[in-house]
């Protein structure tokens, strides 16, 4: 990138008013997921902010794809909006969550929250934007996140962590099965034996 | 494609998650929260990685392990909330208080108790379910 704009000269910079065809799309995009994940915090309907979520994290597949990260967008659509969203579905009805309009889903704390949001947004946006305010992506040439490239970076340089983080997963596993199953000692007397099976279905 | 788009995208979405996880009641909208808030990293990974063209290409894997680390966290943070959903009959973050140590953060605020009946008399179970939890709390953790 450097060497490029070096080689290329001031003519290589664009300028704010002239906008690629990319960019009007990752910002729509943006727009839209970040009014998704705006409802999926504030909405007062428990099932409703799950499937918000989905919207979300889907639009931020679409941003992966814009940024010619095919993979990663790719297995974005695969666990998040297929599994994780699925698993707090779940977790949401095993809950008994109310379906409806619940009016405590906020806790006493909202305004504190809402300034210490707000805050943050000033701060981390005004100094983003101070950094990086003339730096351009080139997103030219071959894609950086297609399959064979990310196959090739993951299992050339990546293979220790990989395996370690398999590892992890199954002891994830493990510990979620023995969180969720119910104690035998505990199992008289908690008064929901009815409950049980489809709560030990979920894993 | 200026690199501040997705920057800005990235802060403003970890602000969003960050609000959810303080505003919010239920354990899983405040897990649904710390999701936004790992998309917002992940979002920022990418864009650097495609910025800098590294020939390790460490941000786009740093994302998958993310993403992976994100699924794990997930399944242990839903099966730590049903487990406590099922003790104690409630998933709400701010009523369990337990381990506080003052006085007055040990008294349920005013105004769950009335939040909290119409479930309980709807449906008989969640009240057995409450009541069992709160008689055995103690010693009720497998």
């Amino acid at each position: 990138m450097i060497t490029a704009l070096g080689a290329s000269g001031a003519t290589a910079a664009p300028g704010f008013l002239s906008p690629t065809g990319v960019e009007i799309a990752f910002v729509l995009v943006g727009i839209a997921t970040l009014g998704a994940a705006l409802v999926t915090v504030t909405t007062r309907q428990l099932v409703h902010a799950a499937l918000w979520l989905i919207v979300a994290l889907g639009g931020l597949a679409v941003e992966y794809l814009l940024l010619t990260a095919e993979f990663i967008a790719w297995v974005q659509v695969l666990i998040y909006v297929g599994s994780v969203v699925v698993l707090l579905l779940f977790g949401l009805m095993l809950t008994r969550a109310p379906i409806g309009r619940s009016p405590d889903a906020d806790s006493e704390n909202r305004l504190p929250a809402l300034a210490v949001a707000v805050a943050s947004a000033g701060a981390l946006v005004w100094v983003v934007v101070d950094a990086f305010r003339t730096t351009w992506i080139d997103l030219d040439g071959p894609a950086q996140g297609s399959t064979k490239a990310t196959g090739s970076f993951l299992f050339r340089n990546w293979v220790l962590p990989f395996e370690a983080l398999s590892v992890l997963l199954l002891a994830a596993l493990v510990g979620a099965i023995v969180l969720s199953r119910k104690g035998r000692a505990a199992a008289p007397v908690d008064g929901t034996p009815a409950a049980a099976p489809e709560r030990e279905d979920k894993r | 494609m200026h690199l501040a788009y997705p920057a800005v995208l990235a802060a403003l979405l970890f602000c969003t998650g960050l609000y959810g996880v303080l505003a919010r009641r239920n354990a899983i909208l405040v897990l649904m929260s710390v999701e936004l808030m790992l998309n917002a990293v992940n979002l920022n990974l990418v864009a650097f990685d495609v910025w800098l063209r590294d020939r390790l290409h460490s941000g786009q894997a740093l994302t998958l392990f993310t993403i992976a680390v994100a699924a794990a966290e997930i399944g242990i943070g839903l099966a730590i909330v049903l487990a406590v959903y099922r003790n104690r009959g409630s998933s709400a973050v701010d009523r369990l208080r337990d381990t506080a140590e003052t006085d007055e953060a040990e008294t349920v605020p005013a105004g769950d108790d009335e939040d909290d009946d119409p479930a309980d008399t709807a449906r008989p179970e969640d009240q057995a379910t409450a009541a069992a939890g709160k008689a055995k709390k103690a010693e009720a953790t497998p």
